[in-house]
């Protein structure tokens, strides 16, 4: 059945939580009191990104782009809008500062964007499988299956340069050929969709707005490598994308998209979905791997890596969600054609929770080698209230605030650990000139503390001694030999921590401590600032 | 349904697309207005548009957005419906009923061809310009 309009409208979770649900059913309501049902399709589609303006419903093909709307205001978008095609101008939205009505490629919060991750968020029916098909899905997977080797697949992939978009940043084809180059009777392919950085939704996003491209990624990578089961690691705190995704699952199973002989191949593969419980800890992969085997997530010590000695003792390909998305896209279109896009050691794009003290807050993909002060200022519309940009935080609690003079920085994996940040998942949450740099060092760390597993001992005894000391400083009563100390531990928790957790806890104090030194030292005890 | 072969899925993909194609409105390169405004559903602006759709649905070839406007001015020869075809006039039809558009689709959009006895012109421009969609 052909449409010829589309009212599309955002079911992500944020969008979802300010009643998108309720507004679809008014619109449909409305739709069917007016007999459009056969011309308009109306679609309840993942997160569009621009969070901050939600709920949103975009009507197509006019481009319509309609922000904040409300149940009552679907009455006029259908009556208005679908019915005799005259937009309805209040509820459109318009930049700051110019009263025009922008078309959706002209908005600014866009316009810097490259969608390739969340090429389908926002603009197909997660829930369709039909859907995702019609955009290209499962071509990647077809054109491995029947045109290409595991070899070539990999080749193509490490042509791309992608690199892991967990944290690491450790390349993906590299990881994927210790897999393959492995003997052994059974492998894994593991989705890591832990998500747990405070402020970070990226992979939610994916989940819930376009979830057969992992499903088509994971089966890619498990032809590639060998394996013939996968595990989705997810957090049970995301309901809606553990739904999108079961649904997902079993469509493609229907389709012989995933079982025994995909499409009548002699390549076999499943999938199944592994909830967790919330512990920052395993989004930690061998934590992870752990938790998947039915014990606490505990970190063990690596190497071996996974990619030899993963789940059950086997090798298990674990890559993030976002590194997922981008592997159908890769295998149809060529890694080069993916490596012409970002910078000379990152390629392609990256996803951005953006969050804070932001005008634009929202899910953003912008190309590597995109600067801050483009992502701050044009995508995320500058500082609310007029007050002055003082630091972006990457990478959540494992990364470290990037104040003002770095703005211009390019953003790779290479340029945000110079500055003593890291990509992380890809959190950024921005902070303005009334933002304590103590207080945010102290949240980030408290996080860590309360999520450290307490295996070893810098991590477990260094977070809570820093904390102590933080404290003091939080109090006006710090000293400079404190400020010593806190250095002197975060590097011990840096080389001796077990894993990531504890290797980057320390960092969001000690970047504070070196951009904003002066904020600490305003909080040394009175005596001790009088001498100094 | 039942498990996919590799042809069925390309097959399914092929339909799929050009059901979805219509939302990705950049690619089209037919551009069909339907005046909808009150007096147009009145004069079965809505039968016309559903003819429309499922007379363009036996084209898949055809690359088309079909967009709703409010009343384009020419409110005697209802129900309107503006035609755009690369390399063609912008066209403007008037009484356009359910087997005009018929023919609409087939003469103009497939063979290239004007439907003369249908042609309203264009209406002045600033009624174009706060009327049209465009």
């Amino acid at each position: 059945m052909a449409y010829a309009q589309y009212c599309l409208i955002c079911d992500g979770t944020a969008c979802n939580s300010s009643q998108s649900e309720r507004i679809y059913e008014q619109i449909m309501k409305y739709v069917y009191d007016h007999d459009l049902e056969k011309t308009c399709q109306v679609v309840k589609t993942g997160c569009f990104g621009f969070c901050e303006q939600g709920p949103i419903v975009k009507v197509l093909p006019d481009e319509a782009f309609y922000v904040q709307v409300k149940p009552e205001d679907a009455a006029d978008i259908v009556r208005e809008h679908l019915l005799k095609g005259r937009p309805v101008s209040r509820l459109i939205y318009r930049e700051k500062d110019t009263d025009s009505l922008g078309a959706v490629d002209k908005i600014s919060f866009y316009r810097k964007q490259v969608r390739i991750v969340l090429r389908n968020c926002g603009f197909i029916d997660p829930e369709s499988i039909d859907e995702y098909i019609a955009r290209e899905g499962y071509q990647g997977l077809e054109k491995a299956l029947f045109e290409m080797s595991g070899e070539e697949v990999l080749v193509e992939v490490e042509k791309s340069g992608l690199r892991g978009r967990g944290g690491g940043g450790f390349p993906t084809g590299r990881k994927w050929r210790f897999t393959k180059e492995m003997e052994a009777d059974q492998k894994y392919v593991v989705c890591n969709a832990d998500e747990g950085d405070p402020g970070a939704y990226m992979d939610r996003s994916m989940l819930e707005g376009d979830p057969h491209s992992i499903i088509e990624a994971m089966a890619i990578c498990g032809y590639t490598v060998g394996a013939s089961r996968g595990y989705v690691y997810v957090r049970a705190e995301y309901p809606l994308a553990v739904r999108r995704l079961e649904k997902a699952l079993q469509d493609a199973r229907e389709y012989g998209l995933l079982g025994d002989n995909i499409l009548g191949s002699d390549f076999s593969f499943d999938i199944e979905i592994r909830l967790g419980a919330g512990a920052f800890v395993c989004g930690e992969e061998t934590a992870l791997l752990m938790s998947i085997e039915g014990m606490r997530g505990m970190p063990v010590q690596r190497p071996p890596y996974p990619a030899v000695k993963g789940l059950w003792g086997k090798p298990t390909v674990i890559n993030n969600v976002e590194t997922f998305g981008n592997i159908p896209v890769i295998v149809t279109r060529g890694g080069d054609w993916f490596a012409g896009i970002g910078t000379e050691t990152s390629k392609g794009t990256k996803v951005f929770a953006l969050t804070g003290n932001v005008n634009n807050s929202g899910l953003i993909e912008v190309p590597m080698g995109t600067t801050l002060r483009d992502i701050v200022f044009n995508i995320g519309g500058g500082i609310p209230g007029g007050k002055q940009f003082k630091a972006v935080q990457s990478g959540g609690p494992s990364g470290g605030m990037i104040p003002a003079e770095h703005m211009d920085t390019p953003i790779d994996y290479e340029s945000l650990a110079a500055l003593g940040s890291i990509m992380g998942s890809g959190g950024l949450i921005v902070m303005d000139e009334d933002d304590s740099m103590v207080d945010v060092a102290k949240f980030y760390l408290g996080f860590t503390v309360e999520e450290s597993c307490g295996k070893c001992i810098p991590c477990r005894l260094g977070g809570r001694q820093i904390e102590k000391i933080l404290e003091k400083f939080a109090n006006g009563e710090g000293t400079p030999e404190d400020l010593q100390k806190i250095e002197e531990i975060g590097q011990t928790m840096i080389t001796g921590s077990l894993c990531g957790l504890g290797k980057t806890a320390p960092n969001p104090v000690l970047s504070s401590i070196k951009y904003f030194r002066h904020e600490y030292e305003a909080a040394f005890r009175k005596d001790v600032a009088e001498t100094a | 349904m039942a498990k996919m072969t590799l042809e069925e899925l390309r097959k399914l993909r092929q339909t799929a697309q050009k059901t979805i194609r219509t939302r990705e409105s950049a690619e089209n390169d037919i551009h069909l207005t339907i005046g909808m405004g009150t007096s147009g559903i009145a004069a079965g602006a809505k039968d016309t548009l559903a003819t429309l759709m499922s007379e363009l649905e036996k084209h898949p070839e055809l690359n088309v957005a079909v967009r709703q406007t409010g009343g384009l001015g020419l409110e005697h020869a209802e129900p309107t419906l503006e035609v755009r075809v690369p390399g063609m006039p912008v066209i403007i039809y008037g009484k356009v009923a359910p087997d005009v558009a018929q023919k609409i689709v087939q003469q103009h959009l497939i063979n290239k061809e004007l439907v003369d006895e249908h042609i309203y012109d264009r209406p002045a421009s600033d009624i174009v310009d706060s009327g049209s969609a465009q």
